[in-house]
């Protein structure tokens, strides 16, 4: 029984999400452009959202980061730079100072969105069901930072590690190998591949417009044509420079 | 030289009422919308007073428009695009919605169902945001209505930088005017410039600055760019929206809805050619106050065969050339030079014009020796300060101001000496540098402003860039989403419901 619920939920629910949130991703971007924002609402109340939202933002950025390369850069490479006991020791560290921004940040983000009541009349169910995630997430991710050093070898780091390889390679492990695992990363990992799965009928679908393309754009202007069309209908967008 | 044509306004202030008719309209037709409630296209201000929203024309607060850098390079004051990307999660710079005001609604329902009581029942307002009860509606977009409010809040108006204010805070030498506001569709706007996500732009054939909806992802950093304060964040939808100088309506060679429903017949629309390589030049110029003869520099004669060679070759349409040619908007800002610029000094390059109003002569016996000996009265006593007006529409620089005005009152000595006294005074249109048939002429366009000589509208000729046969059976105006409006019964994405739109099940009204 227990098998089979971990390998549920460590093997197949990995790639429900994986594909919900890709699949999901697209059909929006194709279909629902308008939808498609970041849903500030900083215009209706300023207070608490310039501590909140920065701390939050920056926070976040940095763990989004941190598990990325954590998890993702094999063993055989960064044990080229350092060990695996450091390398544990740097990710509790870094992900503590961040993660404890990233808390501050989000609780006044919550507080805000619960009770400031122009923000909680125009919340959608959504809004306020994906800070109360995030918000048990990063909870649960602070509350695995004493789990992990206890166990300073860096073990629990390399099984995490092998498991998320394994699912993006579509190797995946034996479900049966997290199974020693603490409960505080167990109910975090779940909840992160929540967070995919719930992603595209979200506000999180901003981060994929992180607009990042501004720095490339060639001078400030933009400009559009219908004019001097080649081929089919549509409108032709140009930048031109140094406007 | 890259010529391109713009669809440009003035308004002549001289003769604006202050009615509110173009507001009303305007929002009638495009903003009655929730998450709109509170945003004006256009909205009449009185002046002197610090408008809507509050102090908008004091960007040491908003910092909007752009800034000359020390290398003679501009940029947006809000910040460079790495500045702009850093502030992205929290914009230092955006005002509140009470900047505007909370939009509300009465308890209209309680007039007809409350119980006997022993006052009258009333209708007190009510948020459109929370439902919740408003105490005190404590802004809008003319609060400040023929001079509302104490004299020492309406001084902050940072259009009085430089002028003695105090005496016009006296009943005896108080003045007003009034000023209504849209989006400029500025040559040089720093809304787009501002904007991440490259969703706003300048449409090359017609100049209208337009946000694509689809593409506008709410980084709201536009709000913040420009500094008219024309870009309006939706809070429903979590998108920026702004004027779109009626462009259905402009490209079917109709005036926007605004003009159309002036009822003083103040707003005029035509054709401007500009050289679209000096915009960044004229927008950078040292001087702030060269900046509108910069601007001057780069509208192109459109009498010029030079001038209209090299416009056919840049594809402007022989019709548009031939409404250039007519365009009351190139006669008062080129040819007359009786309308200016709003706020130069932003360095937007701004297309909505103004003509400066004139004003009662403040001695009461000059004016009385107006009449009598036909002789023009210094502009310099008019009731409205010119270095208010300078400030206003010159970046502070008197001297056109006092031509423009001169001209206008040219403009009515001579036709009063014409149609009263049956002279034909040259030596008026001389002093001012005029003839008298252009008098005559401004008289026509800006005096009796006939319907086809305010509006001169080329059309736009889509049919050269669209394929009509592949827009069959299109869903045409929606609120994004093509055909599947994200308002729609059920929505996998979280569309929010719009509750105010009826029009889906018909009832409209």
């Amino acid at each position: 029984m227990r098998d089979s619920i971990f390998t549920i939920l460590f093997v197949w629910y990995p790639y429900v999400c994986l594909t919900a949130f890709l699949v999901g991703s697209l059909i929006r971007y194709d279909r629902e452009q308008y939808s498609w924002k970041a849903s500030s609402s900083q215009i209706l109340r300023r207070k608490q959202l310039t501590w909140g939202s920065n701390l939050f933002h920056f926070g976040i950025l940095f763990l989004l980061f941190g598990h990325t390369v954590g998890l993702l850069t094999p063993t055989s490479i960064y044990t080229l730079f350092m060990t695996v006991e450091l390398k544990q020791l740097v990710a509790v560290i870094a992900g503590g100072v961040a993660g404890v921004a990233c808390f501050i940040g989000l609780s006044l983000l919550l507080h805000r969105r619960l009770f400031d009541v122009r923000i909680r009349a125009t919340s959608t169910r959504m809004d306020i069901a994906v800070l109360i995630i995030l918000w048990v997430q990063l909870t649960l991710g602070l509350i695995t930072l004493p789990y992990s050093l206890t166990h300073s070898d860096g073990s629990a780091m390399l099984v995490l590690a092998h498991w998320a390889q394994g699912i993006l390679t579509l190797h995946p492990v034996d479900a049966s190998t997290l199974q020693g695992l603490d409960w505080p990363y167990l109910t975090h990992l779940v909840l992160g591949m929540t967070l995919f799965l719930v992603f595209p009928f979200s506000r999180l679908v901003h981060i994929w417009s992180a607009p990042v393309w501004y720095l490339g754009r060639r001078g400030y202007q933009v400009v559009r044509t219908r004019r001097v069309l080649t081929g089919r209908s549509g409108p032709k967008s140009t930048h031109q420079p140094a406007e | 030289m890259k010529i391109r044509a713009q669809i440009a306004m003035v308004l002549n202030l001289d003769k604006c009422i202050g009615c509110h008719t173009c507001s009303v309209t305007c929002k009638n037709v495009w903003t009655s919308r929730e998450g709109m409630e509170y945003a004006w296209f256009n909205n009449v201000e009185t002046k002197p007073g610090i408008g809507y929203p509050k102090d908008w024309e004091n960007q040491d607060r908003w910092n909007g428009g752009w800034r000359r850098k020390r290398n003679g390079k501009i940029e947006p004051k809000i910040g460079g695009k790495w500045r702009i990307l850093a502030n992205i999660f929290a914009n230092p710079n955006m005002p509140e919605i009470d900047d505007y005001y909370e939009p509300f609604t009465f308890d209209y329902d309680h007039l007809k169902s409350a119980p006997e009581l022993e006052a009258f029942p009333t209708a007190r307002p009510r948020s459109l945001i929370t439902g919740e009860r408003m105490e005190k509606i404590e802004w809008g977009p003319n609060w400040e209505e023929i001079l509302g409010g104490e004299f020492a809040k309406r001084s902050k108006d940072a259009n009085f930088e430089g002028v003695q204010k105090d005496i016009y805070g006296q009943f005896e030498n108080t003045f007003m005017m009034y000023l209504p506001r849209l989006c400029e569709h500025c040559l040089n706007p720093t809304c787009a410039a501002a904007c991440p996500s490259g969703a706003i732009y300048k449409r090359e054939e017609d100049g209208i600055v337009l946000i694509d909806q689809d593409k506008c992802r709410g980084w709201r950093m536009c709000v913040s760019g420009c500094p008219y304060k024309k870009i309006y964040f939706n809070w429903s939808s979590g998108k920026s929206e702004k004027c779109i100088f009626c462009y259905p309506r402009i490209e079917a060679g109709q005036p926007t809805v605004c003009s159309e429903t002036c009822v003083g017949r103040i707003r005029h629309l035509g054709v401007m050619l500009y050289d679209a390589d000096r915009i960044e030049e004229a927008a950078s110029v040292a001087d702030e106050k060269d900046l509108y003869g910069a601007q001057t520099e780069i509208f192109l004669n459109p009498e010029d065969p030079a001038v209209i060679a090299q416009a056919r070759a840049d594809g402007v349409p022989d019709a548009w050339l031939e409404a250039a040619r007519l365009s009351p908007v190139y006669k008062m800002a080129m040819v007359w030079k009786v309308a200016f610029p709003l706020h130069p000094e932003y360095r937007t390059l701004p297309m909505v014009w103004y003509v400066p109003p004139l004003s009662p002569i403040t001695a009461a016996a000059e004016a009385g020796k107006m009449g009598t000996d036909g002789a023009m009265p210094d502009v310099r006593s008019l009731r409205i300060p010119l270095k208010y007006l300078a400030n206003l529409l010159t970046a502070g620089d008197e001297e056109p101001i006092a031509k423009g005005l001169e001209r206008m009152l040219a403009m009515r000595t001579y036709m009063r000496a014409k149609t009263i006294d049956g002279v034909i005074d040259e030596a008026i249109a001389r002093k001012v540098g005029l003839t008298s048939k252009q008098i005559e002429e401004m008289y026509h366009i800006m005096a009796i402003a006939n319907y086809e000589d305010r509006f001169v509208i080329p059309t736009t000729h889509r049919e050269a860039t669209e394929d009509a046969y592949e827009l069959r059976g299109q869903c045409g105006f929606t609120f994004g989403d093509g055909c599947m409006p994200s308002d729609s019964k059920v929505n996998l994405f979280g569309g929010v419901k719009l509750k105010n739109d009826k029009a889906k099940t018909g009832a409209l009204g």
